[in-house]
């Protein structure tokens, strides 16, 4: 402690070093082998300083096999009552087929902690299999609409987020990620800026089957959003990570590829654009045409997970860290390589993003991942 | 002729100890105010002047001086010398007053009421000159999805777009007929448009042949009179504006006096010379939304789909319900042009009373829009009294995507904002037929007047965005959390969607 009041002292003389922005982990098993939570616990509280303790979590996939193709709704909520209420929303469009309190640790300062409860649900119609994006949506943003009393972590089947106020460690220890198995995670510390530290704001943010843990600020954030109001989403949760989230959700409903995805988050510059061969130049253009609204302005690093899979992404101008190491069928993905050293030291090759380009890492054996 | 009582609007004085007796002034006065007294020196009549300030400017020596007449008598707040002019006008010839380029009365303007944002440490500011800064943007039609064929890492896009125009800054020239302005003015635009990657637009006075070099840089407008219409003139611009009305006179038809119908006009409108080119004030086929609709799907079907179909309004009360009205008919671009924009002639009382600020229409429609899920589909034009690339900006903020210019180019071009356009006498050689007028402005000196202008307008984007930490121009539309506002009540906030200066992210 007293070491670090000297270190203060000497930012009079302009050496201060501002800790900004956010500290984002991922990492997959490629083989689809699941791994305990501690793995990524560890890796984010070593980026501890990159984190402010105003919010912190992990998205975890291939977590609930047991549960089939249920869909695991994991929500933040205030009290019992508040309960009640988001139940009714969910019956009325899902089967409950379980439900229980999260395990957590309440203890110190978490013995204030909100009720966090996750349900496993089945849709009532299932034969309406292609409308079960919209109804995850629709539901979520019923849902959101209470906030703060009450948002959704996540919704998708066989993966779960686990987020609150707190740095990285003690958001793991509070929800003991240690009795987890993925085979995908994801974590997440904040150091916010813009937006209150709250439960819900915490990352990771997630709708169906993707979640984000985002490390940076949109300034595009009120053009994203106006575009994505054009298609029922709301923005409640008052954090600039929603509206990636969200316009991830949105893209992939329209069937696109994650290559493409990333195209329209980081589209290449128009300049780049002449340069490529006449189909992809078509393609590219297109999508900038059609959701230019949706590209991401700002610095930021993006880590976005799906059902068998791991994407990272840098905006168009390298403004934010993101480093990736590759070990056997292991990948890490870290804002720094220490995150990766800690948990891999003998990590076969460590490279840093470049700039509005996406690496995106699937299991091969994609099924193992995947619900059956 | 009895005698007038009003008092002349403007004094002219003559530094005699300067004047060198060269005579400059009587040529260049449009409106015949300086006159050779042969020998008795050079006679003024102030009556006639208008405050062009031609002859100030053009004068070798700097003899003359221009100025406002400080007073007509007692006006006061409530009873402004403007109005009293305008009485004792309407007393002497019972006419209503006219007049031209847009409203100038002291509205609020909200654009002086909303401050742009900037980066600092928790989101970094880009260097213009050393990071790509694009502002190039699209105007037509946005299907709802992306339709892609092929397999995954060899997609290829499935169906073509629907056709677009690309403007490499967010500006067009507004329409401005040949008729109205001069053909030399005409040109200028039309070259500048070219040089600098955007649109001009005829108006509504029909395709002078001049004009063919510059097709890929045109609109071309159908309106109410429909002067030169045909099949070739559809297929000669790149967007067809299906103009219902302008911000300067919403509900208004023009009026072309024969006298100005010259044997050139008379050609390129499809007239016989001489004869009034009158155009009414609705168009005569468009009496609801569903003929505007059919008029737009004629147009469409005519040029086998490949323009985009503009409609250009005056953004009046109920502007958000017919703008969306105007998207479900299938328009593929839809312009508002708002209270200040300007005109070649309209009634006074009409152009400053009748309408909505700009700002306000784009917000609301934007809002609208969205909240009927329609607007990314289309493009949204924004015109009327835009003065400045922070305007500009704030209106993108506000939803636009892309803006007219009018006056601001004319500005540009030599304009000092007479407003004395409709009697053909311009002194500036801008809205004259006169050709001892017109030839005040060359073409190609013109032209490299407005690239400067715009070129000048374009750095100033970049730098707004460098600060602001966003390198497209896609990520501003709409965002209006880049936006504050400052002095203006709720109840406002809430129509322009902006937030009080103050308050966060
Ligand atoms: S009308 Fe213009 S040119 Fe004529 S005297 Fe007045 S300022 Fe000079
Ligand atoms: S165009 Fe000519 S007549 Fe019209 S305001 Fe400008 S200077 Fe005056």
């Amino acid at each position: 402690m007293s070491e670090r009041k000297e270190d203060y002292h000497q930012s009079y003389e302009g050496k201060i070093r501002i800790p900004s922005g956010c500290a984002v982990a991922g990492l997959i098993n490629k083989a689809g082998k699941r791994v305990n939570g501690r793995t990524i616990g560890e890796m984010m509280a070593v980026m501890h300083e990159r984190s402010n303790g105003l919010g912190a979590g992990y998205a975890a996939y291939g977590i609930y096999p047991e549960y089939g193709k249920a869909y695991a709704f994991h929500l933040i909520l205030t009290d019992d009552q508040t309960r009640g209420e988001v139940e009714r929303i969910l019956v009325r469009n899902f089967k409950i087929i379980e439900q229980q309190e999260i395990p957590v640790r309440r203890t110190g300062r978490y013995k204030k902690a909100p009720l966090l409860w996750r349900y496993f649900c089945e849709p009532l119609r299932p034969d309406r299999e292609s409308a079960i994006e919209d109804l995850l949506l629709t539901t979520t943003m019923r849902i959101n609409r209470m906030a703060p009393r009450a948002s959704v972590m996540s919704c998708g089947q066989n993966l779960g987020v686990f987020k609150g106020v707190g740095y990285p460690e003690e958001i793991a220890e509070f929800y003991r990620i240690d009795q987890y198995l993925g085979y995908s995670w994801l974590g997440h510390g904040r150091f916010p800026t813009n937006t209150p530290g709250w439960w819900g704001g915490a990352h990771p943010f997630s709708l169906g089957e993707t979640a984000v843990v985002h490390n940076g600020e949109l300034s595009s954030y009120g053009t994203n959003k106006s575009v994505l109001e054009n298609f029922g989403y709301e923005l409640s949760l008052r954090t600039d990570t929603e509206v990636m989230a969200y316009a991830i959700h949105y893209l992939r409903r329209q069937n696109l590829s994650w290559p493409l995805v990333a195209k329209v988050l980081a589209p290449p510059h128009w300049a780049e654009l002449e340069r490529m061969a006449g189909p992809e130049r078509e393609l590219v253009a297109a999508l900038r045409r059609i959701y230019g609204g949706l590209m991401m302005n700002g610095p930021f690093s993006i880590i976005v997970a799906f059902h068998g899979g791991l994407m990272a992404l840098n905006d168009r101008l390298k403004l934010r860290s993101l480093v990736a190491g590759a070990s056997g069928a292991d990948l890490y993905l870290a804002s720094e390589e220490a995150a990766i050293r800690q948990v891999c030291p003998r990590v076969e090759e460590v490279w840093s993003l470049p700039a509005g380009e996406a690496l995106i890492c699937r299991a091969e054996e994609e099924s193992a991942c995947h619900v059956a | 002729m009895p005698r007038s009582l009003i008092p002349p609007e403007f004094l002219v004085a003559r530094d005699e100890g300067r004047c060198l007796k060269c005579k400059a002034c009587v040529r260049q006065c449009g409106f015949g105010v300086h006159t050779d007294d042969q020998g008795r020196g050079i006679s003024i009549d102030e009556r006639r002047c208008v405050n062009c300030q031609r002859c100030v400017v053009m004068c070798p020596v700097g003899a003359l001086k221009v100025t406002a007449n400080p007073s007509v008598g007692r006006e006061n707040a409530y009873w402004p010398a403007s109005r009293l002019r305008e009485i004792w006008r309407q007393a002497e010839n019972g006419g209503s007053i006219l007049t031209g380029m847009g409203c100038d009365r002291n509205y609020p303007v909200y654009f002086d009421h909303l401050l742009l944002n900037a980066s600092q440490v928790t989101n970094p500011s880009i260097d213009p000159l050393r990071e790509p800064m694009e502002i190039r943007t699209f105007l037509g039609r946005k299907p709802e999805k992306v339709s892609i064929a092929g397999p995954p890492g060899a997609e290829r896009l499935a169906d073509p777009l629907p056709p677009v125009v690309q403007l490499e800054i967010p500006v067009m020239f507004a329409a401005m007929s040949f008729g109205s302005i001069s053909k030399n003015v005409v040109l200028a635009l039309a070259q500048a448009a070219k040089r600098l990657g955007i649109m001009f637009n005829t108006g509504e006075g029909g395709m002078s042949s001049v004009l063919a070099p510059y097709r890929e840089h045109m609109i071309v407008q159908v309106a109410s009179g429909r002067f030169g219409v045909d099949n070739a003139y559809l297929e000669a611009g790149r967007i067809i504006e299906i103009k219902i009305g302008q911000g300067a006179k919403p509900g208004i038809g023009g009026h072309l006096p024969g006298e100005k119908v010259n044997e050139e006009i008379a050609r390129t409108r499809g007239i016989p010379a001489g004869a009034d080119a009158i155009s009414p004030a609705p168009h005569h086929d468009i009496y609801s939304i569903e003929d505007l609709s059919q008029l737009i799907y004629t147009l469409k079907e005519a040029t086998d789909y490949r323009k985009p179909i503009a409609v250009k309004i005056a953004a009046v009360h109920n502007v958000a319900a017919i703008a969306s009205g105007i998207v479900r008919a299938g328009a593929d671009i839809v312009v508002l042009d708002g209270l200040r924009g300007g005109t070649g002639a309209a009634p006074k009382l009409i152009r400053d009373h009748i309408g909505l600020p700009v700002e306000l229409a784009t917000a609301v429609v934007d809002r609208r829009l969205r909240e009927e899920g329609i607007r990314e589909q289309v493009s949204l034009v924004a015109s009327g009294g835009i003065r400045s690339s922070a305007d500009l900006l704030k209106l993108i903020c506000l939803g636009a995507d892309a803006v007219y210019l009018g006056t601001a180019a004319l500005l540009a071009l030599g304009c000092h904002l007479c407003q004395k356009c409709y009697t053909g006498k311009c002194s500036w050689g801008i809205a004259t037929q006169d050709p001892s007028l017109t030839r005040r402005v060359d073409p190609q000196w013109g032209a490299t007047r407005l690239v400067n202008m715009l070129t000048a307008w374009g750095h100033e984007i970049k730098e707004f965005m460098g600060a602001m930490g966003i390198n497209a121009l896609e990520s501003f539309r709409g965002n209006r959390l880049q936006l504050r506002a400052v002095g203006l009540p709720q109840n406002e906030l809430d129509q322009l969607g902006v937030k009080q200066a103050g308050e966060a992210m």
